[in-house]
């Protein structure tokens, strides 16, 4: 059985919401399991299960840094992606010579903003209509004294677009804090941040292992409460398993990537083509400079719950950035600071063993259940 | 601001994304081509989608006024 697509008494179902979630690689299983047995104990404790664990965390970071290009001592695991992106850019605040305030970008992460509105002062930056964000207006920003760090995602979680992180180049030192979750191990990290972050359960680890990267010299002091275990950057009992599972799916995901994308990039090519086509429709973010999984689109005159809804029944799992699917029931703050139409809205996002045959049954039905929807309000 | 002067005021109050958007759509023609139509709406989405809609289909966003009751109202102008 493929995690992607399972056969139930329901009939074949194809998910297509990667980028909430990837199912479990099948290397992280593996590595899990063996883990579970070998990585339970203590790793600061010098008896043998103690330095077995201590082995298996050390390798899991050795294997993180050998896939991002980065130093094995500027990689520490946390909980989550959202716990390490609250590390990285609130530590770069405090280590500051300048003042709190966040220059930041329209269309980060909630995990960004709430940070930024728990300990700093938002200078919040606009995007263009495809989500991407000018270097200039970072930059212009940036030069006022009090800005003590710049935030900007490596790619968008909601529609795709890359962003020109490593070209970036900020005045006065203000160091630059990226939020790579979106495109980790899909794409080659890019340079020019002091801290970055990353999230397993989107690479096909499991789900509360985060990946924060802090520069060797970066002016990086810890937000929150020390511990005095393994790694000063975080706190907490280490999760050895997780970890190691979590390295050894970005390990398989670093090396399948290339065949991987080029198959996506392809597939999406093929879903915004067909998609444009129906009648009303918007698809949004870059193109060709985009992440190679992901594709975004909004129907007029469709509510994006009823959407999500009628295409569940038909087998396929989707996301929305509309409002009335969201737990907020606010729009998604990605679509309106691109001022691109918010409701009837289905985010797609490949697995990695999505095939040709799953998308073009998704395409077969998305125009009807797209009609359907118009009919029942009268458009 | 008060008194803005619409041809057309459509009443979405309480309605959700994507109903003032449709309301709009059906009430286009009500209008001459030149007149506007206030869509007065609660929905939060509706700030973003209102100027999208003008965007696809080739309608003029005039912009945001005030109702009585403190309630916005997207204005449009029908060109076509």
């Amino acid at each position: 059985m493929t995690n992607a697509s399972v056969e139930s008494g329901q009939g074949h179902r194809t998910e297509l919401d990667t980028a909430s979630s990837e199912p479990l690689h099948p290397a992280a299983r593996q590595a899990m399991l063996a883990a579970l047995d070998q990585g339970y104990a203590d790793p600061r404790r010098l008896h043998r299960p103690g330095r077995n664990a201590r082995l298996l965390l050390d390798n899991a970071r050795a294997v993180v840094a050998e896939c991002l290009d980065v130093r094995p001592d500027e990689v520490s695991f946390t909980g989550s992606g959202t716990e390490a992106v609250h590390r990285g850019l609130l530590g770069l605040v405090r280590g500051s010579r300048r003042g709190s305030a966040i220059v930041h970008s329209a269309v980060e992460h909630a995990a960004v903003r709430h940070a930024v509105s728990w300990g700093g002062t938002a200078v919040e930056v606009q995007c263009d209509e495809w989500g991407r964000v000018h270097d200039r207006d970072l930059v212009q920003n940036a030069i006022a004294p009090e800005v003590g760090v710049v935030a900007l995602q490596s790619a968008n979680h909601e529609v795709g677009t890359i962003q020109s992180v490593g070209e970036l180049e900020l005045p006065n030192d203000v160091p630059l804090f990226t939020d790579a979750c979106a495109s980790m191990g899909r794409l080659p990290l890019p340079s020019g941040w002091s801290a970055a972050a990353g999230s397993a359960h989107k690479w096909g680890g499991p789900a509360g292992v985060g990946v924060l990267l802090v520069r060797k010299g970066a002016r990086w002091r810890n937000p929150f409460p020390g511990d005095d275990r393994v790694d000063e950057r975080v706190a907490g009992f280490e999760n050895v398993p997780a970890a190691l599972a979590a390295a050894a799916a970005l390990r398989a995901v670093v090396d399948e990537r290339d065949a991987v994308n080029a198959r996506q990039h392809a597939l999406v090519d093929r879903i915004r083509s067909a998609v444009a086509v129906i009648p009303d429709t918007q698809v949004v973010g870059d193109s060709v400079d985009r992440l190679p999984h992901l594709v975004t689109f909004s129907f007029l005159y469709v509510d994006g719950e009823a959407l999500v809804d009628a295409l569940d029944r038909r087998g396929f799992g989707v996301a929305s950035g509309s409002a009335c699917a969201a737990s907020t029931l606010e729009p998604s703050a990605v679509l309106a600071a691109m001022r691109v139409l918010t409701h009837g809205n289905v985010r797609l996002s490949l697995t990695r063993d999505t095939t040709e045959a799953e998308v073009d049954r998704f395409l077969g039905v998305l125009p009807g259940v797209v009609a359907d929807l118009r009919a029942e309000v009268g458009m | 601001m008060s008194g803005h002067q619409v041809d057309l005021e459509l009443d979405c109050r309480e309605m959700r994304c994507p109903m003032p958007v449709i309301e709009l759509a059906q009430h286009l023609e009500d209008v001459e081509v030149g007149g506007t139509i206030g869509v007065a709406a609660t929905d939060v989405a509706a700030r973003v989608d209102v100027p999208a809609w003008c965007r696809m289909r080739d309608q003029e966003y005039v912009g945001e006024r005030v109702a009585h009751d403190g309630v916005p109202v997207f204005v449009v102008r029908r060109v076509s």
